[in-house]
């Protein structure tokens, strides 16, 4: 089990150095930093001077080794557009987006999990053909539709909820929260719904077929001969055994989550990491740009790891121990 | 002919197609929408970009059916430019499935190509397609157009990149898509290589990679159909995804993501058709799209029905 | 076949019809079946794949796969009629007074959950025991089923138990409640052969000692030789002969019996070459008029055509052919005297 988790973390560094090298590379091959810090009229010896002092001129290598280390402080230079240190631009907009995900996947999870244990258990029942159809709605939506539908109806013509913002937020240390106010909590509705329908709809689909996969298995045939009662084998077996893809979905959904809240944060003007990001793309904005991408590839590794770890309380095949012999499904 | 005709109206396929009302329903709507937008130079009132035939003062008419005068000439109202929407929808619709259907090939292609190489090459090249391609599936596919568009525009001026903007886009849908062929293709090789025709062909001297080419591929049609068909309908979003947001397709040539981000600048003032009437054709003609792909996946797989 | 004369039988099956429907029209996969099978009696079923002899004991058991269903006939079990019972009566039925036993013991068991929990589980749901009484029930039946080093291995999981094992620890939950019948559905066709032996043997003692009914369904006729009381061999959905053992084995009254028995390499005696029978058992939908055996048959008459035969006394058992009497003309046979 430990060499499983060192392994693990190995990968997981591994990911993190690639994702970093094409950061990298972006930073400092695609934008050239000289040009954003220097006027039009700075001579060529100047230029090279700059170039020298910020160590632009060392191997690609030490460069690199640089640029981690810095990125590891949460240094990453200073933004083209508003010449501000974007590791505190992002900072300052993390909260918003991590609320923002946070109640999407609440909602995605606790709508999205039971309605597909309903639907795969009664496959046949209408409700379930009904819910299924829905769903497929709900994937052939895109998010920003759905966004601009929720507002036409629930902010332009009912007036019951905000459109745009966070409404009012409430600051604590260096974090701002909506979960304080009244405002702040309405704001939120909105944006995570838009932001959580698609997780939702698809975690339905994932529990359903893999709901439908497990009845057919033997152990539940089984389970069925030894005469135990339906909500044993429904809930006991079969929903514990769809349990470890749905983690590995729900993980990577999480990460899906904080990357699609791009276009939520667009629709609602919701001031977070991923309306940073739509502007530094739209500008050229380089230095944003590799550091989002290292960011939302941190989140990604810490989420896998996580999901790792949960699959050891699920799964006793991966204790080990004993015999320890593969197969069995 | 007649015999293959009658070969497949008796198949399972056929009989599956024929037994889903949904299915057949979708195919039409699908065909539909191609139909109509491939005609629209013909089929629409207006040319609706040429700026000769625009005029200001048709601008925001509602639609006919909840406009006071009844007049027919923009059966779905106007933009704030005096554009006929209906017009701007078929052309958009043009342009959208353009995107699509070619981000499909270019993913395709690579996702192909790699696949082969992957899986009939193997060790070192393998296992770098191979993490590539795990690294990249643990990023959203918009993400990565996101990005591809990000850094193409860095490199090359705004003018320039409003005219390549289109195979910008279709590259970069195109390479956030390719994971899923390639692994479907590496999987079929890897049990194909060790067969011994394969062998056997190698043996007599033909080039085993032109064996392999001609005895995987038809294995793999199916699957690889069947994910085509699923990422047609992301490639439609995506791209939709990426003009809303600004980093598409320039508004000269708006596709239905342009025109929906359009309306949205207006939706405040409640002129609402300029936004759902796109946004509706992209709904149908995406839903259409998955309806297909969702029974083209259980036709072919028949364990997961 | 002295015990089935002496008491009232256990299982009662009377013509029984399992359908399919499916697009191309209704398949009959099991057609008008009918045998008893006496308390503590092993009745082996034997046939090719698709003959109906998994799925007459899955509908024994009451678990015919949707859209197979029951059409008609009955079964009934120590005078009670259980085919068409609410599903809740049937849920209790079985694993308290049906046990089964499936092919694949790998696959028979929630990887998720210890043997321990899982024993404990099915004894809670038809024994009125706690948690504890349960656990040292479940403790007993792991011992009695041959697991060494019971007290440890209660709380491990499936994987980690091998093939063999785990098909004793699938036996030990089929006894859990003291059923008086098991349905056993090819329980040593995934095992090694060396092993097999060793299940089967327990099988048999333990069904000996608890006076458990067996009904052994298998494709294997060594397996039926070895253990069966009486044997019914199907073909194509219908019974083609049932009987004792040692007369269906020795004296096969039916061809097609009488094939398979010609089959099976016998230590011993000295054989030229094992015969096979030509062709192959028909889909289900294409079953011949007359009998169903007629294009594989060597003592072919007008009346296999035309007619189908019904199960009729032959020597000690009972067979569904015209010619039953001519004791299968096509192949020579040693002596026709019956040893009772």
């Amino acid at each position: 089990m430990l060499a499983f988790i060192l392994r693990r973390i190995l990968q997981s560094i591994a990911v993190l150095l690639a994702v970093g090298l094409v950061a990298f590379s972006l930073f400092r091959y695609v934008g050239d930093p000289i040009n954003a810090m220097v006027g039009q009229d700075t001579t060529m010896e100047q230029r090279e001077e700059l170039r020298q002092k910020l160590g632009l001129n060392d191997p690609a290598p030490i460069q690199f080794a640089k640029f981690i280390a810095n990125a590891a402080r949460g240094n990453f230079g200073l933004s083209y557009r508003t010449s501000e240190p974007v590791g505190r631009m992002i900072l300052e907009r993390m909260p918003a987006t991590l609320e923002l995900s946070f109640c999407a996947a609440l909602f995605a999870l606790f709508v999205g999990v039971p309605m597909g244990v309903y639907t795969g258990l009664y496959p046949r029942h209408w409700t379930s053909r009904l819910l299924q159809a829905i769903s497929l709605i709900g994937i052939s939506l895109p998010t920003f539709l759905i966004g601009i539908l929720l507002i036409l109806i629930f902010a332009v013509s009912l007036h019951w909820l905000p459109s745009f913002g966070r409404g009012q937020t409430v600051q604590i240390g260096w974090w701002t929260t909506n979960f304080l106010t009244v405002k702040g909590l309405q704001a939120l509705i909105l944006p995570s719904i838009t932001l959580g329908l698609f997780q939702l709809t698809l975690l339905m689909r994932l529990v359903r077929s893999e709901m439908l996969e497990v009845m057919r298995a033997d152990y539940i045939k089984f389970a069925r001969a030894r005469g135990l009662t339906n909500r044993a084998i429904n809930f006991g077996h079969a929903l514990k055994n769809t349990l470890v893809p749905v983690i590995t979905v729900t993980g990577l959904q999480l990460g899906a989550l904080i990357a699609f809240a791009i276009v939520t944060e667009t629709v609602f003007a919701w001031p977070g990491v991923g309306q940073l990001f739509i502007q530094s793309v739209q500008f050229s904005d380089i230095p944003v740009m590799a550091a989002y991408l290292l960011l939302i590839g941190l989140l990604f590794v810490l989420i896998n790891l996580t999901v790792d770890l949960l699959y050891f309380a699920v799964d006793p095949r991966l204790r080990g121990g004993g015999l320890a012999r593969a197969g069995g499904h | 002919m007649a015999g293959w005709l009658h070969r497949f109206t008796d198949s399972d396929i056929w009989w599956s197609f024929k037994s889903s009302p949904m299915t057949v329903a979708a195919t039409v709507v699908t065909f539909l929408i191609i139909a109509i937008s491939f005609l629209s130079p013909i089929l629409a009132p207006h040319t609706p970009f040429d700026p000769a035939t625009l005029s200001l003062s048709d601008g925001l008419k509602p639609p006919v059916l909840i406009s006071s005068d009844g007049d027919w000439t923009f059966p779905l109202g106007t933009d704030d430019q005096g554009r006929d929407i209906l017009s701007s929808i078929m052309y958009g619709t043009r342009l959208s499935l353009v995107v699509g259907f070619a981000s499909v090939v270019v993913a395709m292609f690579i996702g192909i190509t790699l696949g082969l190489v992957s899986g009939y090459f193997g060790g070192t090249i393998d296992a770098v397609i191979m993490r590539i391609a795990d690294v990249q599936l643990t990023f959203p596919a918009i993400l990565v157009a996101l990005l591809i568009d990000g850094i193409v525009r860095t490199v090359i001026s705004v003018k320039r990149h409003d005219e390549i903007a289109l195979f910008v886009i279709v590259g970069a849908i195109g390479l956030s898509f390719w994971v899923q062929y390639a692994r479907t293709v590496r999987g079929s090789v890897m049990v194909e290589k060790n067969k011994e025709y394969v062998q056997a062909a190698r043996v007599i001297g033909l080039p085993p990679v032109l064996i392999m080419v001609r005895h995987v591929l038809p294995n793999v049609t199916g699957p690889v159909l069947v994910i085509a068909t699923i990422n047609l309908g992301l490639a439609i979003i995506t791209e939709a995804t990426l003009s809303f947001l600004g980093v598409g397709l320039p508004s000269t040539e708006p596709s239905l993501g342009t025109l929906i981000r359009l309306g949205n600048e207006v939706l405040q003032s409640g002129d609402w058709w300029i936004t759902v009437f796109p946004g509706v054709t992209l709904a149908a003609l995406v839903l259409a799209v998955n309806l297909l792909g969702d029974w083209l996946r259980d036709a072919l797989n028949p364990k997961l029905r | 076949m002295a015990a089935a004369s002496n008491n009232p039988p256990l299982l009662e099956v009377k013509n029984l019809r399992v359908e399919f429907p499916t697009r191309r029209g209704t398949l009959l996969a099991v057609d008008d079946v009918s045998f008893d099978i006496a308390p503590g009696e092993v009745l082996g079923v034997v046939g090719e794949s698709g003959a109906g002899k998994s799925l007459t004991g899955n509908a024994i058991i009451g678990l015919l796969e949707p859209p197979g269903r029951i059409a008609g006939g009955e079964i009934r079990l120590e005078g009670r009629r259980i085919d068409n019972l609410p599903y809740e009566e049937m849920r209790k039925v079985r694993g308290a007074r049906i046990g089964a036993i499936f092919q694949d013991p790998l696959t028979s068991l929630n990887p998720l959950y210890s043997v321990g929990r899982q024993l404990v589980e099915t004894i809670q749901t038809h024994l009125p025991l706690s948690g504890s009484q349960a656990r040292a029930r479940a403790l007993d039946l792991l011992k009695e089923v041959g697991i060494p080093g019971a007290e440890m291995r209660i709380d491990h999981y499936p994987h980690q138990f091998s093939g063999g094992m785990r098909q004793r620890v699938v036996i030990a939950l089929a006894l859990c409640a003291g059923p008086r019948l098991i349905v056993a559905d090819e329980p040593t066709t995934a095992l090694d052969v060396s092993i097999q032996a060793q299940i089967i043997a327990l099988l048999k003692r333990l069904c000996r000692e608890h006076g458990t009914a067996v009904m052994l369904v298998t494709h294997d006729m060594g397996v039926i030789a070895e253990t069966a009381d009486r044997v019914a061999v199907m073909y194509a959905g219908r019974i083609a002969e049932i009987g004792p053992v040692r007369d269906v084995v020795k004296h096969a009254q039916h061809p097609y019996t009488k094939g398979l028995m010609g089959s099976i390499p016998s230590l011993g005696v000295r054989t030229e070459r094992l015969t096979q029978i030509d062709g192959a058992m028909p889909r289900l939908t294409e079953i011949p008029k007359g009998c169903a055996f007629n294009p594989r048959c060597t003592v072919l008459g007008q009346r296999c055509m035309v007619e189908r035969p019904e199960l009729m006394a032959a020597g000690a058992s009972r067979a569904a052919c015209w010619h039953h009497d001519r004791g299968g003309v096509g192949q020579p046979v040693a002596k026709e005297t019956v040893n009772a």
